[in-house]
């Protein structure tokens, strides 16, 4: 055997991309659990279709995985993929032009059939007409391979052809020299009761290995070696599961149940599949008729003491709207997730947005104050689950939660927290008749007390009619009325007192501030760490409170020449920005259901630097 | 109904009663179901601060301001879905929901069959006075076809839709009737609904004075009522009139009313069992309507089964038995971790 030359590389980009049904967001995720045990640093970006089995080999159908891992800490998934795996002509179709010049590219040739090629839309084969020649081309019958290499398995052609993706998957880990232990003990506990299944897979999978070894067609392979994160005890983790996970530790600080209610949405499921696990935390789900429903059961179950919480994304939070205001009215705690997606309406269901932000600041009717909160990561979305009970339940306001296609999929490794270092949740029921009234209010957090049902003596009635100041009896006094819209603006903007000023990344003053939220922070910090990196004046902050904002904000913003907003939306932020600070907020948009490259923002703030 | 609270004072009407003025309109048959309800709920052995009350929107839905309990006067046709939060929040706590013909078979229809085909243990009380009131006069879903309303001023081409089937079809597991004018009967019902375990579901016709008056008048008017109106009753005979002399019998799949002599006895009608799995007795007879058919009112559906919040509160106690209570080290550290150093 040949001794094939070895490189180090610091971080490298991988795409798998194949047909809906080839496997890839399986063999995306075995790769980055991989890596990531192995100690690189990580982050990923799904990237499918909403059809679940759009016609095979059709555009429409192929779904892919992005991994970027690296030996240095990173912050997106990697703008332009190094390598490009492609399953069949449609994968290539779809991907090639994300691919960087000269990058790597893997395709299945077996897949590569006249009609294969037809319904991609491609006239000639590319793999023969020279269209490829600006990469790295390896044409190899990954599905004769597979075939081949599990003969002997007692298994139908197309569940042998099922494998190939395990056999893909096999060749990158003796490209990238990672170990296959994760994927084989993946898969004795996956098909423990399935072994011919099983079997099959190792077999694919180390058949693609030992290809990779044995056969002349790669000159070289490559290393990436661990990054050097903060000590510590790490996990893979999506936006989904952190939210889900921080939503249980919540209800655990608080020492109160979780009762999730929701109506199945894209891409807000997994955050109820995940919750649904987790009985055994007293942690009740119900699946409700519909989104309405969902939100009306969690504010029956706060009423009731539980931590009553709802999650959807864009569309069912529109049908929310009135039943978040009666939350408001009746001050009652509850969160609600919104997994932002593209729209409008039914929009890009799988694809990631920013563009509910004023929907969640204003879209309900008359004054409506509710907190806003939007995580930064995939990681900060364990914390800020936290953080969105505590504030709820301390002041008795509906919080929304911001999170993203983008965030919610994506995922990167989560420094394990130590229980015991998490800050308990304080709830406080009133039990005391003596001088109970249910609007009298706390003369710091000016929250009123929480009463459940079941306690002596409190026995009260509240709803969605205005209410008098302290008695909370209906009240039609207009001067009553504007006291009462006052003191619910006031209470949610008291809030800024609680929450922690903004750091700002950089110089505190100078000529450009980048001010991004949510889910982009990945993005714009490495676009902002580069452009420091050449001794650019550029600073940054990140939000991750936006109603309200931090007590800070204001100054910062009144510190620098140019400020620039980059966002997923039309400039919903730099609206509010604008509005609220009277600042000349200049607006990054973007809207293509996509992340931000890292690029993208340096080539702007470059521009606006030169304006 | 078990409650394992120890039995506190005994609670009197004046318990259930609030301090605020009770805004019906003068005559409204409101006034008697909050009557009826402020009867029956001393005396079933719960503490006050166990009752809830939920309603929507609609003159109703103000009901639970007048009840000395917990209450939640919430949002247009979100009371079943809010109350079945409450109830499964606390399984010990006894949620009833307030609702109207408009509030729960229109905007809420939704809600309401689905919390009782849950068979969470939710006590309905819909009062249906076959009109929208507090928007001042509007038909409503269970306005009769060809009514003049507001909103109809040449007749509604809506056809009405009939609350027992609704919830005969939702699977509730107590389907009942009555009306604002038989209080005794009503109590009888509440009654009855409120010791029900599961989704208990009490339609009361109920008097519009204002923008409806004498909706019920043709059959539930107390001169002819016995000859226009069954009662029907587990375990008799379906019979009626003011000398008890018509009966329900049942021709191929059809009812029909006969009149006992000349041959016909008692022997030869329909025994009512509201405990009965096969629901087409109970849908062919709260079908009938005047002038065809005597209307009914009485228990058409009794049915145990598990409640939605026995069969959770099972599963919770089942997961904690199978995979320990939970431990957020174990739920941190699941799943592929590594350690940096």
């Amino acid at each position: 055997m040949t001794v094939r030359e070895r490189k180090d590389l610091q971080t490298v980009t991988i795409r798998f991309a194949g047909d809906s049904g080839d496997g890839m967001q399986l063999t995306g995720t075995q790769f980055t659990n991989t890596s990531a045990v192995f100690g690189n640093d990580i982050s990923t970006l799904p990237d499918f279709p909403a059809e679940i089995r759009a016609p095979a080999g059709s555009l429409p159908g192929v779904s892919g995985f992005q991994v970027n891992f690296s030996s240095r800490d990173i912050k997106t998934p990697g703008d332009e993929p190094n390598v490009l795996v492609a399953m069949n002509p449609a994968a290539l179709k779809v991907n090639l032009a994300d691919l960087e010049s000269g990058g790597i590219l893997i395709v299945n040739s077996d897949a590569f059939s006249e009609g294969n090629l037809k319904k991609a839309g491609y006239a000639r084969n590319p793999l023969e007409d020279g269209s490829l020649s600006g990469y790295r081309l390896f044409s190899l019958p990954i599905s004769s391979l597979n075939v081949n290499a599990l003969s002997e398995c007692k298994l139908t052609r197309k569940d042998v052809d099922r494998c190939k993706n395990f056999f893909a998957l096999g060749l990158m880990y003796w490209l990238y020299d990672r170990p296959m232990k994760q994927t084989i003990d993946w898969i004795d506990s996956k098909f423990r009761k399935n072994p011919e299944v099983g079997k099959a897979n190792m077999l694919a999978l180390k058949a693609g290995y030992y290809y990779g070894e044995t056969t002349e067609m790669f000159t070289v392979h490559y290393t990436v070696p661990k990054a050097s994160l903060a000590p510590g005890k790490y996990r893979n983790i999506t936006g989904n599961e952190a939210t889900a996970v921080g939503f249980v530790t919540a209800a655990a600080l608080a020492g109160r149940p979780l009762f999730y209610a929701s109506y199945p949405i894209t891409p807000a499921s997994d955050i109820l599949h995940e919750l649904s696990r987790h009985q055994n935390f007293g942690v009740k789900t119900m699946q409700c008729e519909d989104e309405i429903a969902a939100m009306a059961a969690a504010i029956g179950a706060s009423f009731a003491g539980n931590l009553g919480l709802t999650g959807t994304s864009g569309p069912g939070l529109c049908l929310k709207s009135e039943a978040i205001n009666l939350a408001v009215m009746t001050e009652l705690p509850v969160v609600i997730v919104d997994v932002q997606r593209g729209g409008p309406s039914t929009g890009l269901p799988t694809k990631t947005e920013q563009a509910d932000l004023l929907q969640a600041m204003f879209g309900r009717n008359s004054e409506s104050p509710v907190v806003l909160l939007a995580p930064a990561t995939p990681a900060d979305c364990f914390y800020m689950a936290i953080e969105a009970w505590r504030i709820a339940v301390k002041y008795m306001t509906p919080v929304l939660y911001l999170s993203d296609g983008y965030l919610a999929n994506g995922s990167e490794p989560w420094k394990i927290p130590d229980v015991g270092s998490l800050p308990k949740i304080d709830v406080q029921f009133r039990t005391d008749p003596e001088g109970f009234f249910p609007y009298s209010r706390d003369e710091v957090t000016l929250s009123r007390p929480w009463a459940i049902p079941g306690t002596p003596g409190l026995e009260h009635r509240i709803g969605g009619l205005e209410k008098q100041h302290i008695t909370g009896n209906v009240s039609y006094d207009p001067e009553n009325h504007m006291k009462m819209v006052e003191l619910r603006a006031k209470k949610i903007a008291g809030i800024a007192n609680d929450i922690p000023d903004l750091q700002v990344t950089g110089e505190p003053e100078g000529e450009v501030l980048v001010v991004s939220w949510g889910g982009t922070y990945g993005a714009v910090a490495a676009a902002i760490e580069e452009l420091q990196s050449r001794n650019l004046s550029v600073s940054h902050i990140h939000l991750r409170y936006l109603n309200p904002f931090p007590k800070n904000l204001s100054d910062i913003l009144g510190r620098f020449e140019k400020i620039l907003v980059p966002e997923l939306n039309l400039g919903q932020l730099s609206w509010l920005l604008r509005a609220r600070f009277l600042v000349p907020a200049i607006s990054f948009s973007k809207v293509k259901g996509k992340p931000f490259r890292i690029s993208e923002i340096i080539d702007r703030v470059l521009e606006v630097i030169e304006s | 109904m078990s409650t394992d609270t120890i039995a506190p004072a005994k609670l009197t009407r004046k318990d259930f009663e609030t301090d605020q003025e009770v805004r019906w309109c003068p005559g409204c048959g409101d006034y008697s179901i909050l009557a009826q309800t402020q009867k029956v709920l001393p005396d079933l052995g719960v503490p006050r601060e166990k009752f809830v009350m939920v309603s929507g929107i609609g003159c109703s839905s103000r009901f639970p301001y007048y009840v000395n309990a917990y209450g939640l006067h919430s949002i247009h046709g979100r009371a079943p879905a809010i109350a079945s939060g409450v109830k499964l929040s606390n399984p010990d706590l006894f949620v009833w929901v307030i609702t109207g013909d408009g509030d729960g078979l229109s905007i809420g229809g939704n809600h309401l069959v689905h919390c009782m085909r849950r068979n969470i243990d939710l006590k309905i009380i819909l009062f249906n006075n076959r009109i929208y009131g507090l928007t001042k006069g509007q038909y409503s879903p269970t306005s009769e076809f060809g009514k003049k309303t507001k909103s109809t001023p040449m007749g509604s081409i809506d056809y009405p839709l009939n609350p027992i089937h609704i919830a005969l079809a939702a699977e509730a597991t107590f389907v009942a009737r009555s009306m604002d004018v038989d209080t005794k009967h009503l109590v009888e019902m509440m009654n009855r609904a409120a010791k029900h375990k599961g989704a208990a579901f009490v339609e009361v016709f109920q008097n519009c004075n204002i923008f409806n008056d004498g909706a019920f008048r043709n059959f539930a008017d107390r001169e002819v009522r016995d000859d226009r109106m069954i009662a029907i009753e587990h375990g008799k005979p379906l019979i009626f009139g003011k000398d008890r002399d018509k009966g329900l019998v049942l021709k191929g799949t059809n009812l029909e009313v006969v009149k006992l002599g000349n041959g016909v006895s008692e022997s030869d009608l329909l025994v009512y069992n509201e405990e009965d799995p096969n629901p087409t007795l109970a849908y062919l007879l709260s079908g009938m309507s005047y002038p065809d058919f005597p209307v009914p009112v009485g228990v058409f559906r009794n049915l145990r089964k598990p409640t939605y919040d026995e069969l959770l509160t099972g599963q919770l106690e089942r997961s904690v038995q199978n995979f320990g209570k939970g431990d957020l080290e174990k739920l941190f550290n699941s799943g592929d971790t590594w350690v940096v150093e």
